[in-house]
Formats: structure tokens, sequence, C-alpha cells
């Protein structure tokens, strides 16, 4: 059974014309979005900055209290 | 007080604008290509006849590579639920979480288990498996944009939850009417209908180039028939679904409505504006006419008849939705000033609630609670500070949806007439419907790029309707590491626009293949 699908997919990737490209394509997108930019750019703000759920629920419902009394203000 | 930059919010809606817009340059494509495929394929299983698979092979290649470089590009909108709209992400809670780990659950198992077959399995499993599998990345496909959608229906219109403000999070209190809200249902078809339309346009489009060539002339003639047959049947849906969006809007959310029509002052019997030039001067709290030149649509009262199916029902204009208004059926809402009171009533019943239950005084918390509940439909407002912040971009929402419209009844149009050469056999001699059919490809993508223009940009300024406003749902992040990301993300998804267009047209060069 397992020998089939490997089999399977052995010889389906091994006939691969322009699927090889896409797979490569598909393969450096996902090393790019999941090693790079999720690790360096998208940290999860209240999972990174706070330990548990309840501190979390404090810091947002801060947030919402603060900024219903807010000056928004551009500084461009 | 907390100061908030204003440019981080834009930035943020920005970045968020620009990925969902970059993603759904590629789902469309799969949404509709998928059953163009999948009907060709059933016709090869039904009829035996080789050149219906090999026209099947040949749009199936053209489907993997759309679906090979769209795969995860919708992945990075979640990174920036967590990152950029973490205040946004917490207050929704399981709400939006459970749908898109379903959709993760059904794309992943579904669409990966059966793609591989369909690509590989042409000579390893049985024809009805093979067709079935096809099938069955169709539907996964489908399903997953089910889920999506239903979590942005709820953004629309909020239904089945329940605000606790102990955890600060809105929690699901009724899966099913999350699920079959009728705005979640409506929007699901409309999306998915669109998808259709693109799919039949873009085979209808790419066969006519063959037959301006002169090229497979058999297979772009077979193609072409079942993408104008289908293409035919798909705007017919989107017009029936276009119909129940208004509907709903109308309903849910009545300045999306007035924005999408330019109505500052409402009417009884109100008409439907086929084209107009919008007066830039035109404010909803100045006498300024609304239009330079307008157009009606020649059927009146079509408006409040598709709005409320009454045709004298009064439909609220922008200046009306601030003032506020009584509905035909004596329903009286009130105006901007109250719900924005409404709306600091709640907030600061939030606040002393969270206080009483820090003191540990329950019976003041519970009177607190009371407070909250009762204004909690108006939440959002009180994070609004004037009359023009609940006001969307009227000349993007009102250009956006009459330009969506008018593409979707050159559609309809183009199908119609190739599906009427195609029944007659002069469709070859027809090179102005040729060339008009491959020059709207594009198009077609404009054309669902401004339906989403319009459903995003019209609910502004929330991200859940009357409860949550983009400025409270926004991260206190740094504006310069929203501005890097946006850039690599343009970089990113514009190389793999330049891939995806490259690929496709080097295997449209080749065209379809003996096997």
């Amino acid at each position: 059974m397992f020998k089939k699908l490997y089999l399977f997919y052995k010889e389906g990737f091994s006939n691969m014309t322009v699927g090889k490209t896409l797979w490569m394509i598909a393969l450096i997108k996902l090393f790019i979005m999941f090693g790079i930019l999720k690790v360096f750019f998208f940290p999860n703000q209240l999972k990174t900055n706070y330990d548990n759920d309840r501190d979390r629920s404090e810091h947002v419902i801060k947030q919402l209290i603060d900024r219903s009394d807010k000056e928004i203000v551009n500084q461009n | 007080m907390e100061l908030l930059d204003a440019s981080l919010v834009n930035w943020s809606r920005g970045q968020f604008a620009l990925t969902a817009m970059y993603h759904w340059i590629f789902v469309p494509l799969t949404l509709g290509l998928g059953i163009v495929m999948a009907i060709m394929e059933s016709v090869y299983y039904k009829t035996g006849k080789e050149e219906w698979k090999r026209a099947t092979k040949f749009w199936m290649t053209l489907f993997g590579v759309n679906f090979a470089m769209g795969v995860a590009t919708g992945i990075i909108l979640e990174f920036q639920f967590g990152t950029n709209w973490s205040n946004y992400s917490w207050f929704v809670g399981d709400i939006f979480g459970a749908p898109l780990a379903i959709e993760g659950m059904l794309a992943f198992f579904m669409e990966a288990t059966f793609i591989s077959i369909m690509f590989f399995g042409w000579k390893k499993v049985s024809k009805g498996f093979h067709l079935a599998s096809t099938w069955l990345v169709v539907l996964g496909a489908t399903l997953s944009a089910l889920w999506i959608l239903v979590a942005n229906a709820w953004m629309q219109y909020p239904t089945g939850m329940e605000f606790n403000p102990d955890t600060t999070r809105n929690e699901m209190i009724d899966f099913w009417s999350i699920l079959l809200s009728p705005v979640a249902i409506n929007k699901f078809l409309h999306t998915v209908y669109s998808g259709w339309v693109l799919g039949a346009l873009f085979t209808v489009g790419v066969s006519s180039w063959y037959l301006i060539r002169k090229r497979e002339v058999d297979f772009a003639l077979k193609s072409i028939k079942i993408g104008s047959i289908f293409g035919v049947v798909a705007s017919i849906l989107i017009i029936a679904t276009g119909d129940g969006s208004a509907y709903h809007v109308a309903q849910k959310q009545p300045m999306k409505l007035a924005v999408m029509e330019g109505l500052y002052e409402g009417e009884e019997g109100a008409n439907i504006v086929a084209m107009g030039l919008l007066n830039p001067d035109k404010r909803y709290d100045n006498d300024e006419e609304t239009f330079i030149v307008k157009m009606d649509v020649p059927v009146p009262k079509l408006l409040s008849l598709l709005g409320y199916r009454d045709a004298d029902a009064f439909v609220p204009g922008i200046k009306d939705i601030i003032n506020g208004y009584t509905l035909s059926d004596g329903t009286v809402v009130p105006s901007f000033a109250d719900r924005q009171a409404s709306g600091t009533l709640a907030i600061n019943a939030l606040k002393e609630y969270k206080l009483a239950k820090e003191a540990g005084n329950d019976s003041l918390a519970a009177e607190h609670l009371v407070v909250l509940r009762a204004n909690y439909n108006n939440f959002g407002y009180g994070y609004l500070e004037k009359p023009e912040d609940l006001i969307p971009n009227v000349p993007l929402v009102f250009y956006a949806f009459h330009f969506m419209v008018a593409l979707g009844m050159l559609f309809l149009l183009i199908f119609s007439l190739a599906w009427f050469f195609h029944w007659k056999k002069k469709l070859e001699s027809q090179k102005w419907l040729l060339w008009t059919a491959l020059l709207s490809i594009p198009l077609g993508y404009l054309a669902t790029q401004l339906g989403w223009v319009v459903a995003e940009v019209g609910r502004q300024p929330w991200t859940i309707q009357d409860i949550l406003p983009v400025q409270a749902a926004v991260s206190s992040v740094s504006t310069g590491s929203v501005q890097l990301t946006f850039f690599l993300f343009l970089a990113l998804f514009t190389a793999l626009l330049i891939a995806e267009i490259r690929i496709m047209m080097k295997q449209i060069q080749k065209g379809p293949e003996d096997h």
C-alpha cells in the first residue's frame, strides 16, 4: 500500500514538466513567507508580548478603553 | 489618552488591501477554471472522445499554474491579523478563528489529496475515480472560499455572538446563525459566481486567441462552446445574487448602499443611477449638486424595489443616516449623534465594569454590564469623532460599483454573442468579437477587484459593522514596519504575478499537447 503510494508520487513528480518549475516557485514562496516574513516581520503581538490570556485580555481592553478617548494625529 | 498615528491606520489598511487584492487575483480563476476543466472531463468521461481529454489537460495545466502561484498567498492575511490587527484578532476570538481553522483543514486535506490524483493519476486510476478527484478539487477550493467568506460576512453583519467583558472577546453562541446568515450565503454565492465568470471569460478569451491565430481551431471552438454557455449561466447567477446583495446591503449596511448610489438625500421610490459624474465639491452638509452629469436606469423606483422589495419604500441617503430617519414601516433609525452617545455609554460601561470587578463589587459590575449590553450594538460609534468619520470614500465606491456592473453586462454580452455565433458556425469570422473576448480577460480581473472595493471600502470605517472601527482594531506597531512589509509584499506578489503570466503565456503558446 505505502509502496504503491510512494511509487505513485515518485513517478508523478519525475514525469512533471512545467510542474517542476511550479513546485520550485511554490517552495521558494513558502520559504519566504514562513522562514522570513513570519519569523522576522510578523510576530503575533499578543502571544509575543504577553504570557497568558488574562494579560492579553487586559491589554486589549485597555486599548479599547483608551482609544475611545483618543486623539488621532497625522505625523506625515 | 493614546496618541494614534493616523498614517498607521492607513498603512495597515493599505497593506491588508494590497495582500487581499493580490490574493484575489489567483483565487477566482481557480474557482472558475476548475469548473471549466471539470465539465470538459465530464464530457470526456461520457463520450470517451480523446479531444475532450486533450482539452481538459490543457486547461488543467493552466489551472495548475494558477493554483501553484496562488496557494498560501492568503496565509499572509492571517499573519497580519496577529501583527497589525491584534486588537481585532483578539476581540473576534473564535468567531473568526473557527471558520479559518476549518478552511485550513479542508484546503489542506481535500485539495492536497485529490489534486495529486488529478495531475498524476491519468493512467493510474480509473476514469471515474479521476473525474471524481477533479470535481473534489474544485469542491475543496470552493468550500475553502465558503469559510473565508463566512468570516468576512460576519464582519459585515455580526450575528450569533455575545460579547464577554471578562475575556474581551465576542464569543460564538450560535454557529449556525453565523454559517447560515443570509449575508454569508449571498456573499459566498456572489463571490464564487464572480470566479466562474472570470474562468469562463479566461476560457473564451484564450480560445479566441487560437482562433485569431488560426491554430487549434477544433479545440478552441469546443472550449468556447463550454466557456460561453458556462459564462451565460454564471452571469445570470451573478445578477441574481447581486440583487440579493443589494437587498442585504440595504437592510444591514444602508450607508454602503447610499454611497454606492451617490445618494445624499433619501427618497421614496428611489431610482438607480446608470452612470454619473460626481461633483467633487459635494459634502453631506452642503447644498451642492451631487452629480455634474447623471443618467438613471430607465426603470423607475428600481432602487427602492431592489433594496426593500417595495417600489415606494424610502431609501435613506447619507444625510439621513447622519441625521436619523424613519423607514416606511415606521422603524426609527437613530442619528449619528445618538449612536455616538450610545457607543460612548457602552465603552464607559465596559471601563466601569472592569473597575467594579477589580474592586470585587459584583453588584455594581452587573449594573454596568446591563448598560454595556443595552448599548453594545453601537459600541463602535464611541470611537468616531464626527459625522464624516461614518462616511466611506464616496467616489471610489460609487465608480467601483458602477464600473463593476457595466463590466458584468459586457461579459454577458460577450458570452451570449460567442454562444450565438458558435451555434451559427460563424464564430471564426467574427474577428471583432474574438479580439473583444481576448482583450476582456484583464477586465474580468478588474471587475472582481472592483467588487471587493465596493464590499470593503463601502463598509468603512468598520472592521466589524457598528462594533469596531479600524482605528480601534489596529495594533500599536510602528508605521515604518508596516510600510516596510507593504513594499516587501508588493515586491513578492508582483514577482509571483509576473511569473504566473510568463508561465501561462508559455503554456498557451505551446497549446494543448497530444498524450
